[in-house]
């Protein structure tokens, strides 16, 4: 059995830059600028805190410091360097960064990795060329104002001279950085590399079963473990009985990993550790292990009861959020009224790749490899337990089997260091599919209640909403029952401009470790407020997108903080919610589906809706069909996206078909439950993603041509796809659905 | 292709004694794998998965669900489109294993991996490895696959980034014989 560091060297290895190579790098603020050049012999690129690196043979390197998780970012942020250098794509190669806060934040979730860090990257791109162009220049001695770097050559413009970035580069580097101000950017009808559809840079390893992933790291020595973790959040084990464990082939020992308390934020669970020579053989033993597990204050969540639970806390006043006029009176005033009920099931991420990680402790210091979203919470988290320093814990960071949140918490790679210190050998992690869906941060389950007192027109003249789920901040402080910034995610933050508006937040406790899942809160308040818009729209009997643009209102910048939002402050320009955006998806959306044109009934229909979320706009139309045995099939789905200034165009397209399949998972049948406590789901049979047979059949994706600064892509195209299902499925059967998933909702009444 | 280990054997083995079955049980399993002819001498129940994985280092074929729900351990056992996760070593013997590693000769491509590049279909790439294998046995069985067809056969393989729009389009262009 060989053992060697087989981590894909080209993909992980940093490589020494020779005498005279140029490393620009720029901090997050932009405006600030970082610069080093490099002692001859200099180390990997990562250890000289920059974004990007230029080699006397004119390679250029360029640090992806946020991690691969399918949405093309290892892509699409060295894209805007290579545009501002004028490099040569061909002959640029990208280097994963490891975890280190000198890159700014490297938590990958927020859909916020082009729009937090786009100026960073055109910085050090423009700022590298500045200093090329001067370089060639001095040595051709002419104005730098005659010379121009295109495409890895500066040329003299008037004699038409070339020189090759190689060829200069070691000059550039003795000259001073360019003050970001003075840089002169490239104009975007000059663009050769943004707005351009670029094949991701794992594209060919992806197809040839290559790419590595964390679940795929190796380590010398590394032994394989597995873990019975407390089947019940806050139980421990009480007794191991590893004797069975022990006599399976290839188990060499069992551990104890002492069980973890409140607040769980990242921590590992803790329980029983079968180590063993192989995967199978750790899961194998873990399944002979006999424990028991002591009473746990949360033996008694039960799904059905909580449910029931959440919807009385919504029929109940709840804590004020943002108040406008005052929606009692308007209730009392004697018009029509509607209300309704709303409620959504927990849900688990289940990435293809299980959390997957391999560490090993040595010396008082833990190197890890890890399929994480969050490579500096991997070092704080691993740091923490441990009882080392952050800056003793280094995490490189491999490709992502998915993530959607899940890997931005790092309790597994916590679980492999802590088993390394405890066996002396590095330990790679393994999480079966069932350890991935039982002990899971879950996508809280919600319920919502709204009421509406309706206009002679068919328009609300006053809207109360409540909404509650367990929130995320119970991770940091267990006994937090209150929504914080997830009830401000498409609920609080509702821009509908009403006389008469009062929104807020009942109390709901967690028994589960809760997480932030592809879109987080939107996923159960975009359902709740389209699916109620379209209620509404029902009642008026009204055309749906006419209905949702008169109640959008006319175009404004909203200030949630003059329309009742107390503490809300107006953002910078990059964040503001400007409704002519949302209105312009909405027109469009209507366009691209014909919806002028298109007769809902006889078990088919079209749906609408729209939502804002991580700074874009975006508006959906999805067909349905519901067969006479209830199950619903999605011919189509029209997307429109305004999402900003866009970086590589066919990731962005490929995002928000990703999003409509996610969308639909969770619209028609994901559904996670617990019983005395434990999660009654433990793979693919009982917790169901969407199938090709079962996703959309055909998503359009229309991108909104856009100089706006770039918004987010990766989450905001679920949260508009459940209600649409359902805003259709009652355009073609009359059947309103309320709660999520459908699953068998519709079966013999349809 | 990915470097594989000379000798295709295990530490297993080096258990036997504390596995009172193994003795009578530790037959060698021949196989041809990729090509090449391999023998293995480990526990018998082992899934092909893990011996790929963990034993040769061949990581192209993924673990998904240990139960054959999500196809990301697809390979080819005698051609057919093969759940490795629940194919034990014992019944290998004699037969041909391919893998994504193997599924082009060495400096060649299958078309579907090229249908697969043209059409940009990975997004995380993890689940695509078993997506292709499955593929792979459908052309090879239905060279013009209906839309159909390749719902029916590919309803098996999971992809949570949903790219199965891209991965319908890629198959039909490979088995149209163009791939863009």
């Amino acid at each position: 059995m060989n053992a060697t560091p087989t981590l894909s060297r080209r993909i992980f290895l940093g490589y020494s830059f020779s005498a005279g190579a140029l490393l620009i790098g720029t901090r997050l603020i932009p405006g600030e600028l970082l610069a080093q050049t490099v002692a001859p012999g200099a180390g990997p690129l990562w250890q000289a805190g920059v974004y990007l690196g230029i080699d006397v043979d004119g390679s250029v390197a360029i640090l992806a410091h946020r991690s691969e998780m399918g949405t093309g970012i290892r892509t699409s942020l060295p894209m805007i360097v290579a545009e501002e250098l004028e490099a040569d794509w061909a002959r640029v190669r990208i280097v994963q960064a490891i975890g280190d806060t000198k890159y700014g934040s490297q938590n990958t979730d927020g859909s916020c990795s082009i729009s937090n860090f786009y100026d960073a990257m055109r910085v050090a791109g423009a700022s590298a060329r500045t200093m090329l162009e001067q370089a060639a220049a001095a040595e051709w001695k002419v104005p730098v104002a005659e010379v121009a770097a295109r495409n890895h050559v500066v040329v003299h413009t008037p004699s038409g001279r070339t020189l090759e970035f190689g060829r200069i580069v070691t000059a550039a580097a003795k000259l001073p950085v360019p003050d970001p101000k003075a840089l002169r950017f490239k104009a975007a009808a000059d663009y050769r590399i943004v707005g351009k559809t670029v094949a991701i840079t794992d594209l060919d390893d992806l197809v040839h079963g290559k790419g590595t992933f964390g679940i795929d790291a190796r380590m010398p020595g590394m032994v394989y473990a597995a873990i019975a973790r407390p089947p019940v959040l806050g139980s421990t084990a009480t007794r191991v009985d590893d004797a069975a464990a022990k006599q399976v082939a290839g188990v060499q020992t069992v551990v104890r990993l002492t069980e973890a308390t409140p607040p769980y934020v990242f921590k590992a669970l803790g329980g029983a550790a079968v180590i063993a020579d192989s995967s199978w053989s750790a899961l194998k033993g873990r399944d002979a292990l006999k424990v028991d597990w002591s009473e746990s204050p949360h033996a008694g969540f039960e799904s059905t009861a909580f449910r029931r639970t959440l919807l009385d806390t919504v029929h109940a006043p709840g804590k004020a959020l943002r108040t406008v006029g005052n929606v009692d009176a308007a209730f009392t005033a004697g018009g029509r009224t509607h209300e309704a009920s709303y409620y959504t099931a927990m849900l688990a991420h289940a990435p293809m790749e299980p959390p997957a990680a391999v560490a090993e402790f040595r010396d008082g210091k833990v190197v890890t490899w890890a399929a994480t979203q969050n490579p500096q919470a991997v070092q704080d988290a691993v740091a923490e337990a441990l009882g080392i320093k952050k800056e003793d814990v280094t995490c490189h960071v491999t490709l992502l089997g998915g993530g959607f949140g899940r890997k931005s918490k790092p309790d597994y790679v916590v679980e492999a260091a802590l088993l390394s210190k405890q066996v002396g050998k590095p330990v790679k992690i393994v999480w079966s599919r069932e350890d991935d869906l039982q002990f899971d941060y879950f996508h809280a389950p919600a319920a919502q209640y709204l009421k509406a007192a309706i206009g002679a027109d068919g328009l609300p003249t006053a809207l109360l909403m409540r909404t509650a789920f367990p929130p995320i901040g119970s991770l940091w402080k267990a006994e937090e029952e209150y929504g914080g910034w997830q009830a401000n995610q498409g609920w609080t933050e509702i821009p509908y401009p009403l006389a008469n508006l009062r929104v807020e937040n009942g109390p709901a406790p967690a028994h589960t470790r809760i997480g932030w899942l592809r879109s987080v809160a939107s996923i159960h308040h975009a359902y709740a407020v389209q699916g109620f818009t379209d209620e509404l729209a029902a009642l008026a009997k009204a055309d749906r997108v006419d209905y949702l643009l008169k109640l959008i209102g006319a175009p404004r910048v909203i200030d949630f903080g003059a329309e009742g939002m107390p503490g809300w402050k107006a953002d910078d320009e990059k964040h503001r919610f400007d409704t002519a955006r949302l209105r312009r998806v909405i027109e469009l959306v209507a366009e691209r589906s014909n919806w002028a044109n298109q007769k809902s009934g006889n078990r088919r229909g079209f749906g609408i809706a729209a939502h804002w979320s991580f700074l874009s706009y975006i508006a959906a139309v999805v067909e349905v069909e519901v067969s006479e045995a209830g199950e619903v099939t999605i011919p189509r789905v029209d997307f429109v996206v305004d999402a900003g200034t866009i970086i590589n165009p066919d990731r962005v397209v490929s995002q928000f078909e990703g999003a409509a399949v996610f969308g639909t998972s969770l619209a028609l049948m994901g559904e996670m439950t617990a019983k005395d406590g434990r999660i009654q789901q433990s793979n693919f049979n009982g917790y169901q993603v969407a199938r090709m047979n079962q996703a959309p059949r055909l998503t359009n994706v229309h991108l909104v041509a856009s100089t706006a600064p770039p918004a987010g892509v990766g989450e905001p195209g679920v949260p508009v796809i459940a209600p649409a299902i359902c805003n259709a499925v009652f355009a073609a059967t009359g059947q309103r659905i309320r709660e999520l998933p459908i699953a068998a909702q519709l079966k013999g009444r349809a | 292709m990915a470097a594989t280990p000379a000798a295709f054997r295990t530490r297993l083995s080096q258990t036997a004694r504390s596995c009172p079955w193994r003795a009578e049980d530790a037959a060698v399993i021949t196989l041809t794998l990729n090509g090449e002819r391999r023998t293995f001498d480990g526990d018998p129940d082992m899934p092909l998965l893990w011996v790929l994985r963990d034993r040769l280092e061949l990581t192209g074929t993924k673990y998904g669900c240990g139960l054959g729900l999500c196809g990301a351990c697809t390979v080819h056992v005698g051609g057919q489109a093969t759940r490795s996760c629940q194919t034990p070593m014992r019944v290998l013997d004699g037969q041909t294993v391919t893998t994504i590693e193997g599924l082009a000769a060495a400096g060649h491509e299958h078309p579907l991996q090229t249908a697969w590049k043209a059409h940009n279909v990975p997004q995380c790439g993890y689940c695509q490895s078993g997506q292709i294998m499955q593929a792979a046995a459908l052309l090879a069985s239905t060279p013009r696959p209906s839309d159909a067809d390749i719902d029916a056969h590919m309803a098996g393989n999971l992809c949570r980034c949903g790219t199965y729009q891209r991965i319908r389009a890629a198959i039909k262009s490979a088995a149209a014989g163009r791939n863009a």
